[in-house]
């Protein structure tokens, strides 16, 4: 009797304990987003809304604006993705459609070995043997090739630093292809056999399937995807930090060097006291707001594509 | 006599011109494959050939040098091990108990599937934000940096990783397993623990190797909360050298045997997560 209220008890304990530590997941994000914000009150105060359109970030008058690391932040990613979206996108289908099976394994490790080589490295060979590299042969002649074409000369105008906005959006989009790649992946895998079929049966190239029936029918989760990798190239600090400039100027055109909200953070919050701390730490709040949106719809995305198969 | 229908396939030009379109996105297709592989292995090339240079024993028994002395990476190899190891204390068996929750207990109400969603975001999370949060949390209020605090942020990291490999790989355990447990008298405790935990095990443990080589090379969460030191030091409660924090320093410095060192320290770290990775993804297969 005894022992059978013990193990009652031990059922409950174990119950309730697992639950804490679920709620405490639960509750974590919203315990960042409280703690950034209470960190950056006195910023947020000063500043108010305009923080997120001034542009001087200035510590000598200690009045900070978040314009130019979000541009940064956002036109590095935005880059990323350009360059990440196809070559995912091709690696996708190549490894669902065209590999042989038996190549298939390898290769798509050998590409999630992408995501898992530190970004602090990415960011060192960036700045050691990319860089010079670009900045020697390929930018020059990018900026020759474009000099006077109306629109383009501007977006790729201004002595060749190596360092700066495009070298830091290709190296984002080298570290989020393989989170982009997995999710096209396995959502290409989900494609039912049965439509495929019926497409080559109809006479279809294997393009034309892909495009026109695995497509259409994974769009939700290909969208997904890309807001996954993209998620990951705002937030992304040490392989941008290596090779954007760090220079707090509005970005002239894409080679120019700028600053992302996540560098920033890296370069300058140890030093930081005062109000510049509480600046920074607001630009982190703003980061991590937008990262979570991006993140969220990516989940709401990926969520519609399995509700749509009933499971 | 009727015509081939291959021969009228072939002499149509729309068919042709769909055949070579076909055959120039396959072509495309495999260039990006080949250049995602290219640059995996021109990192890796570079690894190893500034890697041999700069490798040596006494990178195992010095610890950082001032510039222009010899020095080797002790402190900060020491240093990491110990914040990782502690993170990764700290962070399984709250994701892991999380995970069961998820998994076991949580098929009624909100509070696992809103947990689950909030966990996948969390996943995703710049890990400079979790830097950041310890730093508001712990490091400002302490009013000074620690080792302790490094472990927390990457404690913080581990735990997505582990709720999310723990849920998944529980849902994969057979019910039946569950109910013929359960049908012998047994606890829902001892369920979980005994029946479910072991048939899960090499699920959970890639989990956790898993979330292990993601902290082993992360360096923005420890910007803000272990700091460096230059010097030998084992005490958790005062800044503490680490292996991603050093190589950052050293490799943005203007010397060029601190730049050597970070090499080293960079090809350590690779060699590193890349065996836990494979590691890990050869436990779960089998």
């Amino acid at each position: 009797m005894i022992d059978k209220q013990r193990s009652l008890l031990v059922d409950a304990g174990f119950r309730h304990l697992t639950r804490v530590f679920a709620f405490f997941v639960f509750i974590l994000l919203a315990a960042i987003m409280v703690s950034l914000a209470y960190g950056s009150r006195e910023s947020i105060m000063q500043h108010g809304f305009a923080f997120l359109w001034t542009n001087d970030w200035d510590p000598v008058r200690n009045h900070y604006g978040a314009l130019v690391t979000i541009t940064g932040t956002v036109i590095s990613s935005f880059l990323a993705l350009l360059i990440a979206i196809p070559v995912s996108f091709g690696i996708a289908m190549f490894l669902t459609e065209l590999s042989p099976v038996w190549l298939r394994r390898p290769l798509g490790t050998a590409i999630e070995m992408l995501a898992a080589i530190p970004s602090i490295i990415y960011g060192m060979w960036g700045l050691f043997v990319f860089v010079p590299i670009f900045q020697k042969y390929i930018q020059p002649f990018v900026i020759d090739t474009f000099e006077g074409v109306p629109v383009l000369e501007h977006v790729f105008a201004g002595p060749p630093f190596g360092i700066g906005l495009f070298t830091a959006g290709l190296i984002l989009s080298i570290m989020v292809i393989p989170f982009i790649t997995a999710v096209m992946r396995d959502v290409f895998e989900q494609v039912p056999p049965l439509l495929k079929e019926s497409a080559y049966g109809l006479g279809s190239t294997t393009w034309e399937v892909v495009w026109k029936v695995m497509l259409p029918y994974t769009k939700h989760g290909v969208i997904g995807g890309i807001m996954l990798g993209l998620g990951r190239a705002l937030g992304e600090t040490m392989a941008v930090t290596f090779v954007i400039g760090n220079a707090f100027n509005m970005p002239q055109s894409i080679f120019s060097p700028s600053n992302s909200i996540a560098s920033a953070l890296a370069n300058e919050f140890n030093e930081a006291g005062g109000m510049q701390k509480s600046a920074l730490l607001e630009l982190g709040l703003i980061l991590f707001l937008i990262t979570t949106v991006v993140l969220i719809l990516s989940k709401l995305m990926l969520l519609q594509l399995s509700r749509k198969e009933g499971r | 006599m009727p015509v081939p229908d291959s021969v009228v396939v072939q002499s149509n030009p729309v068919y042709r011109r769909r055949q070579r379109f076909n055959r120039f996105m396959l072509g495309l297709s495999s260039f990006a494959l080949v250049s995602g592989l290219f640059w995996l292995a021109w990192i890796i090339l570079t690894l190893l050939i500034k890697g041999a240079d700069a490798l040596s024993f006494t990178l195992l028994l010095e610890s950082t040098p001032p510039p222009g002395q010899d020095g080797g990476l002790l402190n900060a190899i020491v240093g990491s091990f110990m914040m990782s190891a502690v993170g990764t204390l700290i962070g399984a068996p709250i994701g892991i108990l999380a995970g069961t929750y998820l998994a076991e207990y949580g098929q009624r109400g909100w509070l696992a599937p809103a947990t689950r969603f909030l966990n996948d975001v969390l996943l995703s999370a710049p890990s400079i934000i979790i830097g950041l949060f310890i730093y508001a949390v712990y490091v400002a209020q302490v009013e000074h940096y620690s080792g302790w605090a490094g472990a927390f942020a990457l404690a913080i990291l581990v735990i997505p990783v582990v709720v999310r490999a723990t849920d998944n790989m529980l849902a994969l355990v057979p019910n039946s397993l569950r109910e013929a447990a359960v049908a012998l008298g047994c606890p829902q405790w001892r369920v979980v623990v005994f029946i479910c935990y072991r048939a899960a095990r090499s699920g959970i443990i890639t989990g956790v190797l898993l979330a292990v080589a993601r902290i082993a090379g992360e360096t923005a969460p420890l910007l803000f909360t272990a700091l460096n030191n230059q010097f030998m030091s084992m005490n958790m409660n005062a800044p503490i050298a680490n292996l991603p924090v050093v190589i950052f320093q050293y490799a943005a410095s203007p010397f060029e045997d601190w730049n050597r060192l970070a090499w080293a320290g960079a090809v350590l770290i690779t060699l590193l997560v890349l065996a836990i990775n494979i590691a890990a993804r050869s436990l779960f297969r089998k």
